[in-house]
């Protein structure tokens, strides 16, 4: 036995986990708010049918797949360092897509239909397509778990590897197709979608599992490898300049567009929330702040890794915020050329305050992914390697 | 041989039911020309495409019949929030170069390739034959998936408890309707109530029929004059038409 947990650390452990468990259980009662008594006590209209259940959803399902990029370079790569990481990255997929799922099934408006989804599938819809594909991942990565840690199926590594890599790009294509397969709005539409949510999945999976790895180190007493953070730091920053340059893109040929110019001007200068949650939440706190933490000579120590981590993470919640509560909040041209005043809110910008109940069903969600995270990381204590010098000195060589 | 005694049953039980409804309720109500009803139990045809030409020169501003006449026929409350559903709504429009005000109707477009039907994971949104597209209210989940696609803002979603609605038109909290071309009385040969209500206003706003058979009013009066459809460039082929955009 490698390690024995001492009282305290029980009983911390158990305080932890009832905490989780309560966060869960409030999103749950939300969930069930809502359900009584029907989306009016959301921020949700229709006008912005999809709200902040989608902005948690969103995104832990692309940080799901994203997640997945340190067990890839690990198996398919064949990177020892990152390959030590590669259970950890599986149990960190798996839960996450948990809870992204969690949250999107009880948005719905009649959750209790959910199995009709599975039993009149339609083969024309990415939502629908999206169902295998979870499922599928989750399969995947358990079997992929199972290669990793029972001995006797280590040499199934590189193909099951191989798979789930493979997968998880699918998947993340699937999520930007659910917005690029939109005609009727113009924030989506666009075919440049998917690769940006797979760019966007990379930078994001790394920060929350960098979060996530530091954490769990210091909450069962291992030592990190300073160096180990370092080498990963490199990777991190490459990601977030890589999203930057696609966001970048996809406003860039958008402005070129005359038709597209005034939904950009919403977008970028004048629509009030949504222009100040790019530049001051995306683009300043959760691009450049973390490429200075990184990059930064005097920097880029463990502390300021784990705060540029945190810092993309609150930019890809603004960013998702501008893009998909911004992409609606901003009228249909449905009459190009007219000045348009209706009872339903056209030619008007729509409002939208998200409620509490929102917000607990997405912290419910994110509960359920740091209880499925912790209560695996404590059964599973293979999951956190112990890296020494040597071992990265000879993959250096 | 079960199978034939309980289908001879079920259709004893459903015309005998039909027999007494009449009975009871004919007396009460006005009686309407059946001659063009489809004939129960025959489905939809492919041979027609029902659709709507919208004369926004004979359309009023501030008249808002058609859109009372639809809460009447289908049990929808008055709409006062954005939460609150709307079939049919009035849009008002000034052109920006011109100065030139509209007013017009606005429901679902009924499009030949409705984008509704593509994105709805579960077939709740379909197209029946005659070209009507309509939401299984009993399969929708309420995504709201089909309310992102749509280019027209047609689409509805139940945020509240329904309490009170129409026996007729079934409809629930967590799910999403839109216009329905008032399908059960256009498969009783019957006119959709706005396109009634607007005649009856002295309007006449809104055309009704058969965009398949060359010979209906409606093609008819398409061939004779200028008309668009909303967002053609999407080429989703809307079954409805309008006149004087």
């Amino acid at each position: 036995m490698e390690k024995i947990f001492s009282q305290s650390e029980t009983r911390q452990f158990y305080l932890i986990v009832a905490l989780g468990l309560l966060i869960a259980g409030t999103g749950l009662a939300a969930a069930h708010f809502m359900e009584e008594h029907g989306h009016v006590v959301t921020g949700m209209s229709n006008q912005i049918v999809w709200g902040m259940p989608h902005v948690f959803a969103i995104f832990m399902i692309v940080a799901a797949s994203g997640v997945l990029n340190i067990a890839a370079i690990g198996s398919v790569f064949g990177k020892a360092v990152y390959k030590a990481r590669a259970p950890l990255a599986g149990m960190l997929s798996i839960a996450l897509l948990a809870g992204g799922l969690f949250v999107l099934m009880l948005d719905l408006g009649r959750p209790d239909r959910i199995i009709v989804a599975a039993t009149n599938f339609n083969p024309t819809s990415v939502f629908a397509w999206n169902l295998p594909l979870y499922s599928g991942l989750f399969t995947l990565v358990a079997l992929y778990m199972w290669t990793l840690l029972e001995q006797r199926m280590n040499g199934w590594i590189k193909p099951v590897g191989l798979a789930v890599f493979t997968w998880r790009i699918i998947l993340t294509t699937g999520t930007g197709l659910i917005f690029a397969f939109l005609v009727a709005r113009q924030a989506y539409g666009s075919a440049l979608l998917p690769p940006m949510f797979i760019v966007m999945s990379f930078g994001w999976g790394l920060a929350v599992f960098h979060v996530v790895q530091s954490t769990m180190y210091s909450w069962n007493n291992k030592i990190q490898d300073p160096l180990v953070l370092q080498r990963m730091k490199n990777l991190l920053g490459i990601f977030v300049l890589a999203t930057l340059f696609l966001v970048a893109i996809y406003h860039g040929t958008n402005l070129y567009f005359a038709k597209q110019v005034l939904f950009e001007h919403f977008i970028l200068l004048n629509g009030g929330i949504y222009p100040n949650l790019f530049w001051g939440g995306y683009v300043v706190l959760g691009s450049i702040l973390p490429l200075l933490l990184i990059f930064h000579p005097s920097l880029g120590k463990i502390r300021c890794v784990v705060a540029a981590s945190m810092l993309v993470i609150l930019g890809a919640f603004a960013l998702l915020y501008v893009f998909i509560i911004g992409g609606q909040a901003f009228p249909l041209s449905i009459f190009p050329g007219y000045e348009a005043n209706s009872s339903f809110g056209d030619g008007q910008i729509a409002t939208y305050t998200p409620s509490l109940p929102e917000f607990l069903l997405g912290l419910g969600g994110i509960s359920i992914a740091f209880l499925i995270t912790t209560i695996g990381v404590r059964v599973l204590n293979s999951l956190l390697p112990h890296d020494t010098l040597n071992q990265l000195k000879q993959e250096a060589e | 041989m079960t199978d034939q005694v309980n289908l001879d049953r079920r259709q004893f039980l459903g015309k005998a039911s039909v027999a007494i409804a009449g009975i009871v309720i004919a007396p009460g109500m006005m009686l309407y020309d059946f001659a063009h009803a489809r004939p129960e139990g025959e489905a939809a045809s492919a041979a027609i495409r029902w659709g709507m030409l919208i004369d926004t020169t004979q359309c009023e501003s501030g008249c808002e019949e058609c859109v009372t006449a639809c809460n009447k026929e289908n049990g929808l409350p008055a709409a006062k929030s954005p939460t609150d559903v709307q079939w049919i709504r009035k849009v008002d429009l000034k052109q920006i170069s011109t100065g030139r005000q509209i007013s017009l109707p606005m429901m679902c477009q009924h499009c030949a390739e409705p984008p509704c039907v593509d994105v709805c994971p579960t077939k709740a949104s379909f197209k029946r034959a005659d070209g009507i597209v309509l939401v299984d209210k009993h399969r929708c989940i309420g995504c709201r998936y089909c309310m992102m696609a749509c280019p027209y803002k047609a689409r509805s979603f139940v945020h509240e408890p329904v309490l009170d609605h129409d026996t007729d038109m079934p409809r629930g909290k967590g799910t999403v309707e839109s216009c329905n071309l008032c399908v059960h009385r256009v498969d009783k040969g019957e006119q959709p109530a706005c396109v009634e209500a607007c005649a009856k206003s002295g309007h006449r706003a809104i055309l009704f029929g058969d965009l398949n058979n060359p010979n209906s009013e409606i093609s008819l009066r398409l061939r004779n004059v200028a008309s668009t459809q909303l967002r053609a460039d999407l080429g989703l082929n809307p079954g409805i038409s309008f006149v004087g955009l």
